[in-house]
C-alpha cells in the first residue's frame, strides 16, 4: 500500500502540477441531497509554468488554512498570474476572495455564465478589472503551457466549466467525473475501492442533468487523456477513460423502447373513482394512436397503480417518457401523499419539456388537480390540456372529458393537435 | 388598446393579449414549454426563441441585454419574463 500524503504537503500530480486541496473525512451529508461514507475531497491544483503559476480551483472556507498551506509549498504568491474557477459552488470558491487578495497580480478565469454569478461572492468593484469570462477555445498562457477551457453548462451548475492542460494530458473537470471519497492516498489506484461512491455522486448530482452530460462528454472524449483531476474525489490516472466510458453508458438511457414516444398514467384511488378516470384518459391516449389509419408504433400508454411501488422504479420510467398525466383524489383539500412523494422524486431526473397533465375526483373542493398541475409547470413540463375534476363519481360528461384529456395530450405528443386560438381573457 | 397575437409553437397555441404584457402572464398560463427560474431576468432560464415577429417586442432593458450576452444567446433570442409584447404577431419557441 503507497503510503498517505501528509495532511501539511502539497502532492505531485505530474510534472509541474501539484494537489493542494483539502482532506474532509468527517462529512457526512452533502448539499443535503446525498451523503457520503467517506467524507469528501476539495480538490484543487497548482500548474507551474515557466511564466508564472496557475491555480485551478479552491476549497470549502473551512478548509482555506491546508490549501494555502499546501499552495504556499510549491509557490510564492507573487508567482500566481492565473486562477481558475471551474464552478463557482462555495466548497470550491471558499478561499477564492482571499487567494485573489494574497495574488493581487492573478487574473480570474471563469465561464461566461459564471461572471454574473460572481457578485455572490464577493463585491466584484474589489477585484475590478481583474476578472476574464471565458468559453469553448479560449486559451490563457502560463508561459511554455497553455491551459484550454470548454463550456461545459449545467454539470452541475449553468456555470461549470472544464480545463485543459495539453502538455500533460490533464483535464481539471470540476464535480464532473468527481464523487464524495475521502482517501488521502488520493489516486484512483491507490485509494480503497470508491466505485459505488463515483455512481452514487452521478445519480445524485449529474443525472438530472444528463443531456448536457452528453453534451460535455461529445467536447472531453475526443482530448488525448492521461489523467482526470476532478474536484472531489480520487484522481483518475489509471485508465481516465474507463470512468468517461461509464458516464457515457449512465446518461445514454435504458433499454430501447418499442414505440418512438410514450405516455404514462398514474393514479391513486380510494373508492375506484379516480382510478376509472385514468382508465377512461387511457383509452383516449391509446384512441389517438389509431385515429387516420394505422399509426402503430407511434406511442405506447400505459396505466399504473401508485400504490404498487416505491417511488425510484417509477422515477425510472419517467426518466425515459415524453408524457406524464397523474390521477388523484382530493383528501383535506389536497393531493394524497403518495403522489407528492412520486413528483416530488422528479428533481432526480430530467423532465424538462415533457408533458403533463392531471385528473382526480373529489368530495367537497377538488384541489388535487390544480394543485398537480402547478407542480408540473415548475417542474418544468408543458401542461397544454387543462385538468379533468369529477365529484364524487364521475359523470358520462366526466368520463368523456378524460377520454377526451388522454386523447388530446397523446395528439400534442404526435404533433396531431388541432392549432387553438384563444384570448387571455379565457386563461385562469 | 392595441392588441398582438403571440403564438406558442411548441403547443400550437396563439393568444390574443393587449400591448404591453409580457410573455410570462402568458405562457405559464397557456401550459406552454418556456421555463422560469428567477423570473427577474437574471438567471437566463426562460431563454426563449423568437421564430418570428422579434420587432413586435419591445428593446431589451440594458439588464436584459446583458444577461443575453453573458450566455450566448443566439440572435432573436429573449427573456420570457422581460420581453413585452407591443402588437402585431409573434412566434415564440423554448430555446
Amino acid at each position: 500500500m503507497r503510503a498517505p500524503a501528509s495532511r501539511a504537503s502539497a502532492v505531485p500530480v505530474a510534472s509541474g502540477v501539484h494537489w493542494i486541496g483539502a482532506f474532509d473525512p468527517g462529512l457526512r451529508s452533502f448539499d443535503i441531497i446525498l451523503r457520503t461514507a467517506n467524507g469528501t475531497t476539495y480538490n484543487a491544483y497548482a500548474v507551474r509554468g515557466s511564466a508564472g503559476v496557475a491555480v485551478i480551483d479552491t476549497v470549502k472556507a473551512e478548509f482555506a488554512d491546508s490549501f494555502f498551506a499546501r499552495l504556499e509549498a510549491v509557490a510564492d504568491y507573487d508567482e500566481i498570474s492565473t486562477i481558475v474557477l471551474n464552478h463557482l459552488e462555495p466548497d470550491h470558491s471558499g478561499a477564492l476572495p482571499e487567494l485573489l487578495r494574497r495574488a493581487p497580480q492573478a487574473m480570474l478565469y471563469v465561464s461566461h455564465q459564471a461572471r454574473p454569478m460572481l457578485k455572490g461572492l464577493f463585491d466584484p468593484a474589489e477585484f475590478a478589472g481583474r476578472i476574464t469570462s471565458v468559453g469553448t477555445g479560449d486559451t490563457v498562457s502560463i508561459g511554455d503551457r497553455q491551459l484550454e477551457f470548454f463550456n461545459t453548462p449545467y454539470l452541475h451548475w449553468p456555470d461549470t466549466q472544464c480545463t485543459w492542460l495539453a502538455a500533460e494530458g490533464m483535464l481539471f473537470s470540476g464535480d464532473f467525473l468527481g464523487c464524495h471519497y475521502c482517501d488521502e492516498r488520493l489516486f484512483n489506484d491507490a485509494v480503497g475501492d470508491f466505485r459505488f461512491s463515483f455512481e452514487y455522486y452521478y445519480a445524485h448530482i449529474m443525472r438530472p442533468f444528463r443531456g448536457h452530460v452528453r453534451n460535455a462528454l461529445d467536447l472531453i472524449e475526443p482530448l488525448p487523456l492521461r489523467t482526470i483531476a476532478p474536484g472531489h474525489g480520487p484522481i483518475l490516472r489509471d485508465d481516465p477513460r474507463d470512468y468517461v466510458r461509464r458516464y457515457r453508458a449512465l446518461s445514454g438511457g435504458g433499454l430501447h423502447n418499442t414505440t418512438a414516444k410514450t405516455l404514462l398514467v398514474f393514479y391513486i384511488s380510494t373508492y375506484g373513482a379516480t382510478r376509472r378516470m385514468a382508465e377512461a384518459v387511457a383509452a383516449g391516449a391509446e384512441s389517438a394512436c389509431t385515429e387516420g389509419g394505422d399509426k402503430a408504433g407511434e406511442l405506447r400508454v400505459s396505466l399504473y397503480d401508485i400504490e404498487g411501488s416505491e417511488p425510484a422504479p417509477f422515477v425510472d420510467l419517467i426518466e425515459e417518457a415524453d408524457a406524464l398525466l397523474f390521477g388523484s383524489p382530493t383528501i383535506n383539500g389536497d393531493a394524497v401523499k403518495p403522489v407528492w412523494d412520486l413528483l416530488s422524486s422528479l428533481t432526480m431526473v430530467d423532465v424538462k419539456g415533457k408533458l403533463g397533465g392531471a385528473f382526480g375526483s373529489y368530495g367537497w373542493s377538488g384541489e388535487a388537480v390544480p394543485m398537480i398541475e402547478d407542480r408540473l409547470r415548475r417542474l418544468k413540463l408543458r401542461v397544454p390540456v387543462p385538468g379533468v375534476k369529477a365529484r364524487l363519481s364521475p359523470t358520462v360528461d366526466e368520463f368523456a372529458a378524460c377520454h377526451a384529456l388522454g386523447r388530446q395530450a397523446a395528439l400534442h405528443l404526435l404533433g396531431r393537435a388541432e392549432a387553438r386560438a384563444i384570448d387571455i381573457a379565457e386563461l385562469v | 388598446m392595441a392588441k398582438a397575437q403571440v403564438t406558442f409553437q411548441d403547443i400550437g397555441v396563439t393568444v390574443t393579449v393587449p400591448a404591453g404584457t409580457r410573455l410570462i402572464e402568458v405562457s405559464e398560463k397557456v401550459g406552454a414549454g418556456i421555463t422560469y427560474g428567477c423570473r427577474e431576468g437574471e438567471c437566463c432560464t426562460c431563454l426563449t426563441k423568437v421564430v418570428s415577429g422579434h420587432e413586435h417586442l419591445a428593446a431589451p432593458s440594458v439588464l436584459e441585454d446583458q444577461v443575453l450576452k453573458d450566455n450566448l444567446a443566439p440572435r432573436h433570442h429573449r427573456l420570457a419574463c422581460q420581453a413585452q409584447v407591443l402588437g402585431g404577431a409573434i412566434v415564440v419557441k423554448p430555446a
